[in-house]
């Protein structure tokens, strides 16, 4: 099954400069390996020292924060859109 | 698009005492650019500073002769050059409260009033000062931001005084007078069918792809710093003095951050002496308070919230640096509190009641939490204490609908107002 990701700016040359890539997976952890898989230099990008996603990363599903679903287990469905997204922004 | 990351130009900071950006997680050291996250690690980059250089040059003195603005303090403020915008904000009244201080069984209570801040009446003005200086070194020639209101106001301004071109987004459902405060600058107001939250994840997809100066995301290090001068002038406006509290509202967690920081540079340059009492305190709305969850649950992270308070600018549901803010409450030996939709309103009109001061719901908010901190004792009488109050009560009138009494009307007559006067005569 196929979702959009949509790449950060600071990942995006360890994954050949592309800002929005294809993935197959059915959660989001899944994805997050597979993107691992194929460009295994963004391992240490996002995950910290016990494998947990980095906490200045926030991941959204169709611009919902997966903190308010699943968190990496929210499942995924064909065509969703997956945003990886540096959690350091805004200041009302 | 370029990549608005890729400097439009470059310059030197050979003889300022701005040193660097450095990641506040790792340490990592990156050129003084239009970027805002390591690109190691995601964690916030932070202005360094090379104090020794600012020590030869900063002292009372040289502050004092300064202009009557933040710029006061331009030796700590993270611009190259000299100021080209906001060239007015800042140097607001501290207000010695002591009518409100007498409600609330405080004798020492002072409050930071930037609802008279230049030009658009929110301790914003202060921070986009800086940015819109600092993004124009940059060479940058559009500023934008993510606002829940206030924010949007103060740079839809700045760019219109600055002849720049200016995109503001902004949630959907802002007060009437934070929407207007835009339009009459005429920037593109971009308002979008979200939370707050929303607005910032979108503006954040927008600067990875459009060359602006987004304020408070790629030019966050630097639009950020500009809230120490909120401590500087505390500090000066106090005879040269850190108080033993303050409290701050916090919405992303930046502004409580920062003040905590300018008190200490203040201390560290020998422009004031340590108080090793100083207590930072944080007040936010119940409707919206992961900050205060946090705290209150001893834990180290935040939990993100959907909003719902009257306190819109305060509507912060994912605050970027809440777990900063929650750091230096507890550095500081300091507490957070929150204040219901009810206690907003009250806080507001105590305010107003005993100061002659209108703030809008944040206000309201600080108010309100630094009557719970006195009352429970955290906050003593005699502490030296500053509550900063950081907008203006005309651009929120919405949530006082039916909470205050309404005008007498009389006929055009003596005999008719003297019936109102006293109308048993």
């Amino acid at each position: 099954m196929s979702v959009l990701v949509r790449i950060p700016t600071p990942l995006r040359p360890l994954a050949g400069g592309q800002s929005e890539l294809s993935e197959e997976g059915t959660s989001v952890r899944e994805i997050l390996d597979n993107l691992i898989r194929r460009f295994p230099a963004m391992k240490e990008r996002m995950m910290d020292e016990s494998g947990e996603l980095r906490r200045f990363i926030n991941i959204y599903v169709n611009e919902e924060d997966i903190r308010f679903r699943e968190g990496v287990s929210t499942p995924l469905s064909s065509g969703d859109e997956v945003s990886i997204i540096p959690a350091i922004a805004g200041g009302a | 698009m370029s990549n608005p990351s890729v400097p439009i130009h470059s310059d030197s900071s050979a003889h300022s005492g701005v040193k660097a950006l450095k990641c506040r997680e790792c340490g990592r050291r990156y050129e003084l650019l239009a970027i805002h996250v390591c690109e190691f690690c995601f964690g916030p980059l932070e202005v360094e500073y090379d104090y020794e250089v600012i020590g030869r040059k900063i002292s009372r003195q040289s502050i004092e002769a300064g202009p009557v603005s933040l710029w006061r303090y331009k030796d700590l403020l993270p611009v190259l050059g000299e100021p080209t915008a906001g060239l007015h904000a800042g140097m607001t009244p501290l207000v010695r409260a002591e009518r409100l201080g007498k409600a609330l069984g405080l004798k020492n209570l002072y409050v930071k009033n930037d609802t008279v801040n230049h030009p658009t009446l929110s301790f914003k003005d202060r921070v986009v000062a800086v940015a819109t200086t600092r993004a124009r070194e940059l060479g940058f020639t559009t500023i934008a931001c993510a606002s829940t209101g206030n924010l949007a106001n103060s740079v839809s301004a700045h760019a219109a005084s600055c002849g720049m071109e200016c995109f503001v987004f902004i949630p959907h459902d802002l007060e009437a007078g934070k929407v207007l405060g835009n339009l009459i600058y005429k920037p593109t107001v971009v308002s979008v069918k979200g939370t707050y939250d929303d607005v910032n994840r979108l503006c954040s997809e927008i600067g990875a792809e459009y060359p602006w100066a987004f304020v408070n995301i790629n030019i966050r290090p630097y639009y950020a710093e500009g809230s120490k001068s909120l401590a500087f002038e505390t500090a000066e406006q106090l005879g040269w003095k850190v108080p033993d509290q303050v409290v701050v509202p916090i919405a992303s967690g930046s502004l409580l951050t920062k003040i905590w920081k300018g008190f200490h540079e203040f201390t560290r340059l020998g422009l004031v002496a340590e108080n090793p009492l100083l207590k930072v305190n944080g007040a936010q709305a119940s409707g919206c308070s992961p900050v205060y969850q946090a705290y209150v649950s001893g834990k180290n992270h935040i939990v993100p919230v959907r909003p719902n308070t009257i306190a819109k600018s305060l509507a912060i549901g994912n605050p970027a640096d809440g777990f900063y803010a929650l750091d230096v409450v507890g550095k500081s030996g300091g507490k957070v509190e929150e204040a219901t939709d009810p206690e907003i309103i009250e806080g507001m009109k105590l305010l107003a009641e005993t100061e002659g001061i209108f703030a809008e719901t944040a206000g309201g908010v600080t108010v309100a939490c630094l009557k719970k901190l006195a009352q429970k004792g955290a906050i003593r009488p005699d502490d030296l204490t500053v509550a900063y109050i950081t907008g203006n009560g005309l651009k929120t009138m919405e949530a006082l609908a039916g909470s205050l009494s309404q005008p007498v009307s009389i006929d055009p007559n003596l005999s008719s107002f003297r019936q109102i006067v006293n109308p048993k005569s």
